[in-house]
């Protein structure tokens, strides 16, 4: 069984007894543990089951690699899925569950699959669901569905209950991994002057050397370790951050971390997440190596661990994972595992050393123990089921026949390592292949280069396929040193530390154990543990001609899973090369993405949730609005009032009353949202003249003009009033969500094409507060007001005034959207919420009545006036809406000319803009389509024009439309046939509605009402 | 000028640095070239000698903030705005050059306390470290999702704008960057000891 032992774990504090539960029963651990050293010591050895075959499955790892242990943690807001034991932190109260399992973890009915392995080979979705086409939707899809994914899925309605955050921040230097390369790389670095980050992902400094063995300058790794992190700490230019893991390299030096500040220490104040995102100069990964497991038959049975997880949990938490431990390998240092186990008073019946001769120097100490050693052995298969009672062993050269069986309750196995090469490749590093460690490491000859063609990326230490302590020492001092030179810095002499161990005889690479291992143990040989890939999925796929590697990881999901391979990927394309044929390095690896673990969502959303999810503009009168009980429209960032329902009114109520009382008397519009750009200079009249298609450098001073402004591509893009202020300044006017666009738009032209006009820009958009004031008492409210001349003859229609009115600095401009008698009225913003209120108050007397956005669209709609993103959709040009009139023909260009001249655009058949009413008044529906005779290729009812906008007019009693359609002008008074919402059951289609073709301008069509 | 209401007026915030919505600030733009002849212009009217990139220059109750090659922003009292921009535009007549008012056009925030750079460096990409950001400069940058300035008055002391319909918002993200358990400690050295202990 596996227990806690008397004496080790450094990270623990037994002083300190910490309670959790996992499935419910109620386990102890110790400050300081991980679930799974909390779980191993608590005999826990079945932790879940796997994703395919529902295979009992336990701990493997002791860190980031873990493919088995993911647990569901937490409850309710805090509830996460697939969270990995062996980095989980112990907490008090920790609640964990397994997954994957029906009905319970000991006994699941999805274990079935596993007898039905051999009808779920490689590809079996792809082969099985093809065929008949109708179950996919109905049978397949579902079951699938149901069984996809390991986790489950926090409740929909649930809300995370912790925020995130980011961090940014600048350095010379950045270090991924605190081990004692990343330290030492770190020395270095700070020793020079640079600013160092160093981080690491777990909660310690040190990586694996304190567990390793050896020593560093004469002293324990330890010891050194201590004596090195308290020297960088001591320095100015260095910081350092724990529970830190470096996710990802990007371009140009850009790094990002994913800190978790309080996953061991849930409710407390804080975030809990932060995602780094780091500008570094020179990047160092320092990331260490993960150990390969060895493919034999049952190599899943819970009890079959990595040989350096083993000592893991020996060491830093104090607990054996086994009390009889058989230790397999290919290489020296799992003899480490085997000599510390037997150091510790525990069971070693034997070592299987694949190696025809067996290992070196380690070896020997393990026979002074008095520990069986086994050269040319290997596993034929593992015994037990839930868990490990034995193994039979057999020759590593032949088919599998057992030898003998050896009764243990634990194995612990090593492949060899492999680098952690993913940062190194995330941006472009490529990677060579070591023959004689059978690993990928970095080629530092084709390393990540950044904007000036130069590396940017250093591998450092085991990171970089040095693997013994000294060797690791040396590459981390070198990598140090080369980042200090690269940014063109002097690194300080200093010597490489002297480290000490037991020199390792070679490693052999075995793929598959053993060598030649029959079917029914290849079936059982797992490589990727989480998709419950094996040997012989990946050798069926090589026989089917997923030659590339790429192909048959996708085909046989081969790291694919949330563990992305870390322990399956050089085995696995092993046994592809072995069945194609071709070695290795031909091969290749599939591609290293970021993240290097899963991050959370929450991490990369940052804060942005809830009230600050995204940017809310308000206008200086929003208060009023909310105050007001506003209904709200969406325009842009802005919130704009839709309407303002009174108590028991309807939205549609509102805006009918809204409209009638402005029409009747006067109404208030916060129209603060239209963008307002200053265009000025010596050439800002043909700057204006390129921009806008009709002519603005012609206006006089002191007048208004309505404008067009299309793209390059001859398309409608925004419209608004344009006002000349000055000889030389010109104010634009732009829809409310076009602004920024807008102005975006003319320093692009400015900037990159007429860079040698003289012309400045400016948006005064949030400098001005800005009201329309509307309806047939409108002037007599202004009048009331005082202060300035607002009479037809000192301010007639389209024209603007400076002046003051009831006290207050203002711009009047004399223009309507509305058809009513208008005054749109700018004061600067931060009294723009005084001025409302003393219209408000001064208007009451009119039944002065504020109306909202639908009440706008319905008064303009009634005018025939168009609305970009109504009756313009990236395809419409102005011609198509009836607006020659605002298309200069004197000019010799503007932005759009040349390509409103293309045939497509000059066809006289385009849909043009109409006005549409129904035969029985109802209101057509939106987006609605004129039908045509005959059926299109698709067997679809052709059409001949579409609804672009359709309100109640609560002025004229009925609905009123517009549309484009295909000869539309041409055709007043004709009746077509719109598409309405309901349904023609008899002809699986929808029903019809009739709707006359009329002049879009519905009310008051010769002006009169506006121009008073 | 009880008709005056700035934009966030009076917002107030504790955490790890206080945050602090400002009375209202005249501000004019100026948009022209930095040649010789604008320079001593320029100094002639405002009585301020020109910033240099990415900074600003300041005495009394008046600054002048470098925004661009070709942009400045000038700092005055909200009552002296009218007057300025009367004696810049007779100043400048016929001069190419933009001066505009836009004392209303932003939401201007004072921010401080032994965490500012940490705080900040949440919401900003600019680099905010003592060696990059000293005190005096300027940056233009964005604060979480919308564009920013940030105008460095002393070490532990900055003056932050946005444009004045996002500054509830841009209240409301420092704020939550200040939330007390966010401490960082990574611009300051007292404060990594502080965690150490």
């Amino acid at each position: 069984m596996s227990t806690r032992l008397a004496t080790d774990g450094r990270f623990t504090d037994r002083g300190k007894q910490i309670g959790f539960t996992f499935n419910g029963r109620r386990f102890t651990g110790f400050e300081g543990d991980t679930l799974a050293s909390a779980l191993l010591a608590g005999d826990q050895i079945l932790v879940g089951r796997s994703f395919k075959y529902h295979r009992p499955r336990g701990i493997v790892a002791s860190g980031a690699e873990e493919p088995n242990a993911l647990v569901g943690l937490g409850e309710g807001a805090r509830f996460e899925p697939d969270q990995r034991a062996t980095t989980t932190e112990l907490f008090d109260g920790l609640v964990a569950e397994s997954q994957n399992h029906w009905p319970s973890l000991a006994f699941d009915v999805g274990e079935i699959n596993a007898k039905l392995a051999r009808f779920l080979p490689a590809g079996f979705y792809y082969k099985t669901f093809l065929w008949p086409r109708s179950f996919w939707k109905h049978i397949y899809e579902p079951v699938i569905r149901r069984s996809a994914g390991l986790g489950k899925a926090p409740h929909p309605e649930v809300r995370d209950a912790d925020r995130y955050e980011h961090f940014h921040a600048h350095t010379d230097v950045l270090i991924v991994g605190g081990g004692v390369a990343g330290l030492q790389a770190a020395r270095n670095a700070a020793r020079a002057g640079v600013q160092v980050l160093l981080l690491e992902q777990t909660a310690h400094w040190g990586g694996r050397a304190p567990v390793d063995g050896g020593t560093i300058e004469g002293r324990d790794p330890e010891a050194w370790v201590a004596q090195t992190v308290a020297e960088l700490e001591a320095k100015d230019n260095v910081r350092m951050r724990l529970r830190c893991m470096g996710a990802g390299v990007y371009d140009h030096g850009y790094a990002l971390g994913y800190e978790r500040v309080t996953d061991h220490k849930p409710g407390a104040p804080g975030p809990r997440h932060r995602l780094w995102r780091i500008r570094a100069r020179q990047i160092i990964t320092a990331t260490g190596a993960i150990e390969r497991p060895l493919s034999f038959a049952g190599n899943d049975v819970p009890g079959v661990m990595l040989a350096s997880a083993v000592r893991d949990y020996v060491v830093n938490y104090g607990v054996a994972p086994g009390d009889r431990t058989v230790v397999v390998t290919n290489n020296d240092d799992a003899y480490r595992t085997a000599i510390l186990l037997k150091q510790r008073g525990l069971d070693v019946p034997a070592i299987l050393d694949a190696r025809p001769m067996g290992g070196g120097a380690l070896m020997q100490q393990a026979r002074d123990l008095g520990i069986r050693v086994e050269a040319a052995r290997g596993i034929s298969k593992v015994l037990g089921g839930a868990r490990v009672t034995g193994v039979a062993i057999c020759d590593q050269a032949g088919g599998g026949s057992m030898l003998e069986e050896i009764a243990c309750d634990a194995v612990a196995m090593s492949g060899g390592w492999s680098p952690v090469v993913h940062l190194w490749s995330h941006c472009g590093g490529k990677l060579t292949w070591d023959a004689d460690g059978a690993f990928f490491r970095p080629d530092p000859s084709r390393a990540p280069t950044g904007a000036d063609g130069k590396p940017f990326v250093i591998a450092a230490g085991s990171a970089n396929g040095h693997l013994g302590l000294q060797e690791a020492l040396a590459c981390a001092d070198g990598a140090g040193k080369a980042a200090v030179e690269a940014m063109g810095r002097r690194f300080e002499e200093s010597p490489v530390p002297r480290a000490e161990s037991t020199e390792e005889a070679a490693l052999l690479p075995v793929w598959l154990m053993p060598q030649g291992a029959r079917a029914d143990l290849r079936m059982k040989a797992f490589l990727d543990y989480q998709n419950d890939v094996k040997v012989s999925d990946i050798q069926l796929a090589a026989r089917e001609g997923y030659e590339s590697v790429e192909h048959a990881k996708r085909y046989t999901t081969l790291g694919m899973a949330t563990d992305q391979g870390k322990l399956s990927n050089i085995n696995g394309l092993a046994i592809l090369s072995d069945a194609l044929g071709a070695p290795i390095p031909q091969v290749g690896t599939t591609t290293f993405r970021p993240p290097y673990t899963p991050i959370s969502f929450g991490a990369i959303a940052g804060e942005a949730r809830d009230a600050v999810f995204q940017p809310l503009r308000r206008t200086p009168m929003q208060d009023w609005h909310e105050a007001n009980n506003a209904a709200w429209e969406i325009v842009g960032q802005w919130r704009r009032p839709y309407c303002y329902p009174r108590a028991g009114e309807s939205r549609h109520a509102a805006v009918n009353r809204e409209i009638t009382a402005t029409r009747e008397s006067l109404g208030l519009l916060d129209a603060s949202t239209l963008g307002k750009i200053l265009v000025k200079g010596p050439d800002a009249g043909r700057f204006l003249d390129m921009m806008y298609t009709n002519m603005m450098s012609t206006l006089p001073v002191g007048k208004c003009r309505y404008g067009l402004m299309c793209n390059e591509n001859g398309f409608l893009m925004d419209d608004g009033v344009v006002v000349r202020l000055s000889e030389d300044s010109w104010l634009c006017h732009t829809t409310s969500g076009g602004a920024d666009h807008v102005h975006a738009h003319m320093e692009d032209w400015l900037q990159c094409e007429w860079w040698d006009w003289k012309v400045y820009t400016a948006n005064l958009t949030e400098q001005y507060a800005q009201i329309a004031v509307v309806g047939p008492n409108a002037r007599k409210l202004l009048e009331k007001l005082g202060g300035m001349d607002v009479s037809k003859e000192a301010m007639p229609f389209m024209t603007w005034a400076d002046g003051r009115l009831a006290d207050t600095p203002v711009r009047v401009y004399r223009i309507s959207f509305s058809g009513e008698l208008s005054y749109e009225i700018a004061v600067p913003a931060n009294r723009g919420r005084a001025f409302w209120g003393k219209l408000l108050e001064a208007g009451a007397e009119w039944n002065i009545t504020p109306y909202g956005t639908e009440a706008l669209h319905v008064m303009r709609a009634e005018k025939g006036f168009i609305m970009i993103g109504d009756e313009s959709d990236g395809t419409v040009i102005p011609q198509d809406l009836g607006l020659h009139w605002a298309i200069s023909k004197k000019k010799e260009d503007f932005l759009g000319k040349r390509a409103q001249q293309r045939p497509d655009m000059a066809r006289d058949d385009r849909w043009q803009l109409v006005g549409l009413e129904t035969l029985d008044g109802s209101v057509l529906p939106d987006g609605a389509y004129a039908i045509a005779a005959g059926r299109n290729a698709n067997g679809q009812r052709n059409t001949q024009g579409r609804v672009t906008s359709t309100y109640f007019s609560p002025t004229l009693n009925k609905g009123i439309a517009m549309g484009l359609v295909k000869h539309g002008p041409d055709r007043m008074g004709e009746v077509l046939s719109f598409t309405a919402e309901t349904q023609d059951e008899t002809r699986d289609e929808l029903t019809t509605v009739e709707a006359k073709i009329v002049s879009p301008v519905f009310f008051d069509p010769k002006g009169e009402k506006q121009d008073v | 000028m009880s008709d005056v209401m700035a934009p966030m007026g009076g917002a107030r915030s504790e955490g790890l640095i206080s945050i602090e919505a400002l009375p209202p600030q005249g501000q004019i733009s100026l948009r022209c070239e930095v040649s010789d002849d604008y320079r001593a212009k320029l100094g002639e009217v405002l009585g301020l000698g020109l910033p240099e990139p990415l900074s600003a220059v300041e005495e009394g109750d008046r600054a002048l903030l470098w925004m661009a090659p070709d942009e400045l922003l000038l700092l005055l009292p909200y009552d002296a705005v009218p007057e300025m921009l009367a004696r810049l535009h007779e100043a400048f007549e016929g001069w190419f050059i933009a001066i505009t008012d836009v004392s209303d056009a932003r939401a201007q925030f004072r921010l401080s306390g032994p965490h500012l750079r940490d705080v900040l460096s949440k919401v900003t990409p600019a680099d905010m470290s003592p060696d990059a950001f000293i005190p005096g400069m300027v940056r233009r940058s964005r604060l979480a999702q919308v564009a920013a300035g940030y105008w460095l008055r002393s070490d532990g002391e900055a003056q932050v704008f946005v444009f004045r319909s996002v500054g509830d918002y841009a209240f409301r993200v420092l704020s939550l960057a200040a939330e007390p358990g966010g401490e960082v400690h990574h611009h300051t050295r007292e404060a990594i000891s502080e965690q150490d202990a």
